[in-house]
């Protein structure tokens, strides 16, 4: 059997309202989500991310295009009879059923026999560590906990894939780094192809196998952590995802002349007007007799602990951030208003579409 | 939209209809249906002993306002329902003013009290909310009568040699309805003071605002839909009211809702019964399209 | 001693006006309580405490009669309305504004709206003539009037849990393979549940309490407590009444206590 999809979005659009004031949540969205892979959906409130979800889990119905799941097409199939499971950004977890029973629904549902829903509870409860807290209410539990109990209730009738919305985001930070090990774990010891949603970057690239970019209700960039950060396709993707610089230059072949007048290389050609994108702590700080250097002007220097954004105005103006380590002395090695020299490997300056 | 997703939306619609049909159907035939069968029987003639005379006739109606006199034919002004259509009115209007007055201070009191005691204080305006009205005409009448509380303890401080005559007179409705209708003022009161953000009186006071115009400037406006809510509440079921006039204006002091029970009774005039049902009816329904109007006001200003 | 601080929600004199309204609230139903146990028949004196007009009302076939009645229409119409307001209540919440809703609240409200001696009369014209045509008489005339009206009493607080009620619960269930049945059996009732005893208690009072409708509709022979009740105090009242309005104060009191605690439970 050749590898299979485990899910595939084909040209996906899904409207709200009628006419003039409907609103295209998705807009034309086609992603192929591998087996067995940790893919995340990440952009702002609003993409659309969520929306897409939910057209995998089946609580709505798309305005147009396809869902298939390892290749059988669930478009019009409603959530019970779809082997997709969803941990709920809110958990909603049942409040009148203890832990155990929460995590037995789904398996009793499904008409599994006594024993064996026995069992996958238990183990299930040893798989998130709450053994102790099977017959407590739910509104008895710690917020991790809840969490905890929601990823189990999801796992345990093994779903093909499992739908993760934003179910982070209301955890503190110290348990949400936690989490994102723990989730990790889980999505290896199980196997099982988790679909993860989030407006929050670092979660994405810490967790992802491949993340999928959205913007608007369109899928901007899909592409390994690494790829995006260092490739990204456009300046939302560049801008979305860790800080940059935006450049304005005019492209001629594997050189480019900024605004400043100065010319940088690039690692690809291009010809004509294009922007540049340069990650701050991509870019050193050099002398300013430096031949190969773009000649800048200190203009701002904000601390931020084990970093130093040192902000930089070029020959014309242009704003430029880098960023640099902070030394152990407290002296950053610049001040304000010095000269200094800017530079950055060839393969530094990615061109982006807009 | 999606045929698929069309026909979603259809089918909640139609799961909405079926799922209240069966209430529709009840209420059609033991609370909206019957109201078709009095404006029919509004138009036809009185039957000698009661009940009608299936033939049309607009004399239900006229006797609203108009009586036939006997000897000449002509219609002469029928003072005695006018004198009773005043007294409901005065009557309605002056409980829901009253209520108001007592009423206004003591959801205020509530919604100002710590969380606990506040709900302890609702539970006590809920209690005569609910309690039987007929209990609660009883319990005032005994307060009112003639041998009653007030006149008892009245006479034995020596403030009245013989007892005041209260019962079965206009006071006595109007000191029942404001009793009996006192929590209907309360509550929706309580719910919109209840809403009301108490650091507004805060910023009214560092502007230099007295009590009396953090109360008249502040307070009153942001509780108006409260206050309407409260009133209709109050003037609706004063002006259908009948148990509380039959028990304390002893069948003289009549009200409307007693007037309609007398021409399905001693009076023998169904169609005039029904016609002046019908007429409490409107103006009933004028109160609440007014209220209506004022509350979706409210909001769209909200 | 520290100086009390500015208190911005005190309005003067309106504790005062509070408190005379309490007070005059309960102090006809306490002397009404109070009186039901005097032994002397006229209010002017107290001539000890006695059970004896409990004991006679207890005696009173008419009495007996009646409130056996009263219970019986009572729980019949409170079962019923809340099993239709129930289904209403789920028809019209939670669910995409469809054509006709507020229709189908303004009709559900309705009792509510119209003066109760309209639908009063009404009701006696209209089942005046199914009496007439069909020569049956029972009690099946109070017990659907009474379900009529009690419907908005049930609807309300059914409704209020359905909308308080998370959505995501029932989303839940159907991705855990729920059938839209196993889901409205396993989580929408058990947490409705509440919702659900609650109106049925507010309906049974309010059936329980229903004069004027009742007065118009009943037969000969089908008194309820207050029908019965009206109709004494056309004539010498004595404390009997009292004592009758004693007990069903209680049952009033009883189930509103009980609805108090059910209803705060749930926060």
């Amino acid at each position: 059997m050749t590898t299979q999809n485990a899910i595939e979005a084909r040209n996906v659009v899904k409207a709200f309202g009628q006419g003039d004031t409907a609103v295209r949540a998705l807009d034309d969205v086609s992603v192929e989500i591998r087996q067995g892979e940790f893919f995340t959906l990440l952009g702002p409130s609003g993409c659309g991310k969520t929306t897409l979800l939910r057209l995998i889990a089946g609580f709505e119905m798309p305005t147009d295009g396809v869902i298939l799941l390892e290749g059988q097409d669930i478009t019009y199939l409603p959530p019970n009879k779809r082997p997709v499971n969803t941990v709920f950004q809110s958990y909603a977890l049942f409040p009148h059923l203890t832990v155990a029973q929460n995590i037995s629904f789904g398996l009793e549902m499904l008409g599994k026999p006594r024993g064996e829903i026995k069992q996958t509870t238990e183990r299930m409860l040893a798989l998130v560590k709450l053994e102790e807290m099977a017959s407590r209410k739910t509104s008895q539990l710690s917020g991790g906990q809840q969490q905890r109990v929601a990823l189990a209730r999801a796992l345990a009738p093994q779903p093909k894939v499992l739908l993760l919305d934003e179910p982070l985001s209301a955890l503190d930070l110290k348990l949400r780094q936690a989490m994102q090990i723990e989730l990790k774990r889980l999505q290896t010891e199980t196997g099982i192809t988790f679909v993860f949603v989030t407006h929050d970057q670092e979660e994405a690239l810490t967790m992802s196998d491949r993340i999928g970019v959205m913007s608007a209700g369109k899928l901007q960039q899909v592409g390994s952590a690494k790829d995006i950060y260092t490739r990204p396709v456009n300046r939302f993707v560049a801008s979305f995802i860790g800080e940059t610089n935006f450049l304005q230059a005019q492209a001629q072949g594997n050189k480019a002349r900024l605004s400043s007048g100065d010319v940088v290389d690039l690692d690809a050609a291009a010809t004509g007007a294009v922007t540049l994108t340069i990650r701050p702590e991509q870019i050193r700080l050099a002398d300013p007799a430096d031949a190969d250097a773009l000649p800048a002007t200190v203009t701002n220097l904000v601390y931020f602990g084990t970093d130093t954004h040192v902000h930089l105005a070029l020959a014309d103006s242009t704003e430029v951030v880098v960023r640099q380590q902070s030394p152990s002395t407290g002296d950053s090695g610049v001040v304000m208003g010095q000269k200094v020299g800017l530079r950055f490997a060839p393969g530094a300056a990615q061109v982006v579409g807009d | 939209m999606s045929p698929a997703e069309e026909d979603q939306i259809k089918q909640s619609a139609r799961n909405g209809w079926l799922l209240s049909a069966p209430a529709l159907f009840v209420l059609t035939v033991a609370a909206v249906g019957p109201l078709v069968i009095i404006l029919l029987y509004s138009f036809l003639e009185a039957g000698k002993h009661g009940n009608v005379v299936w033939n049309f006739s607009l004399e239900g109606w006229q006797s609203i306002l108009w009586t036939k006199d006997i000897f000449t034919d002509s219609y002469v002004w029928a003072d005695a329902h006018l004198t009773i259509f005043w007294r409901s009115v005065k009557l309605s209007f002056m409980t829901t003013i009253f209520a108001f007055l007592v009423g206004f201070p003591t959801a205020w009191f509530i919604a100002t009290r710590p969380p606990k005691a506040r709900a302890f204080w609702l539970f006590l305006i809920t209690i005569p909310f609910w309690t039987n009205l007929l209990i609660r005409t009883y319990a005032i009448n005994e307060v009112i009568r003639a041998q009653g509380l007030l006149n008892t303890i009245l006479m034995k401080i020596g403030a009245i040699s013989k007892p005041l005559e209260l019962v079965y007179t206009d006071t006595a409705i109007f000191i029942g309805m404001t009793y009996v209708y006192l929590p209907l003022m309360v509550l929706p009161l309580f719910a919109a003071i209840d809403r009301f953000d108490m650091r507004l009186l805060e910023a009214g006071y560092d502007l230099y605002a007295s009590r009396w115009d953090i109360l008249r400037r502040i307070i009153l406006p942001i509780v108006k839909p409260g206050i309407i809510a409260g009133s209709i509440l109050v003037f609706v079921p004063s002006l259908g009211a009948y148990v509380t006039p039959r028990v304390l204006g002893g069948g003289k002091q009549m009200m409307i809702g007693n007037l309609i029970e007398l021409q399905f009774g001693q009076g023998k005039n169904w169609p005039l019964g029904a016609a002046l049902s019908l007429t409490l009816l409107l103006i009933v329904t004028a109160a609440l399209l007014y209220y209506v109007k004022v509350a979706n006001g409210e909001k769209s200003h909200g | 001693m520290a100086k009390p601080s500015f208190q911005v929600a005190r309005l003067p004199g309106f504790s005062t006006v509070a408190m005379l309204a309490f007070l005059a609230l309960y102090i006809p139903i306490l002397t009404l309580v109070v009186y039901s146990f005097n032994s002397e028949i006229s209010m002017g004196e107290w001539g000890g405490f006695s059970w004896k007009w409990y004991e006679k009302a207890w005696a009173n076939e008419a009495v007996k009669d009646a409130t056996l009645r009263s219970l019986n229409i009572a729980a019949f119409a409170a079962v019923i309305s809340t099993a239709l307001a129930t289904m209403a209540a789920l028809g019209t919440t939670r669910r995409r504004v469809f054509k006709g809703q507020t229709f189908i609240y303004v009709m559900i409200n309705q009792p509510l709206m119209v003066p109760e001696i309209v639908t009063a009369v009404a009701l006696m014209i209209l089942f005046g003539l199914i009496k007439t045509v069909t020569g049956v008489h029972g009690l099946g005339y109070l017990i659907l009037a009474h379900s009529a009206f009690c419907i908005p009493f049930a609807y309300l607080p059914i409704r209020a849990r359905l909308e308080g009620m998370d959505l995501t619960l029932e989303t839940a269930a159907s991705d855990l393979y729920a059938s839209p049945w196993a889901t409205f059996r396993r989580v929408t009732l058990p947490l409705l549940m509440p919702g659900v005893i609650a109106g049925m208690m507010l309906a049974f009072v309010v059936s329980l309490d229903d004069v004027v409708i009742t007065e118009f509709v009943k037969s000969a022979g089908q008194d309820t407590l207050p029908t019965y009740m009206l109709g004494q105090m056309r004539r010498q009242l004595t404390p009997e009444i009292n004592a009758i309005s004693t007990g069903l104060l209680f049952i009033t009191v009883a189930m509103l206590t009980a609805f108090f605690l059910l209803t705060r439970k749930q926060d």
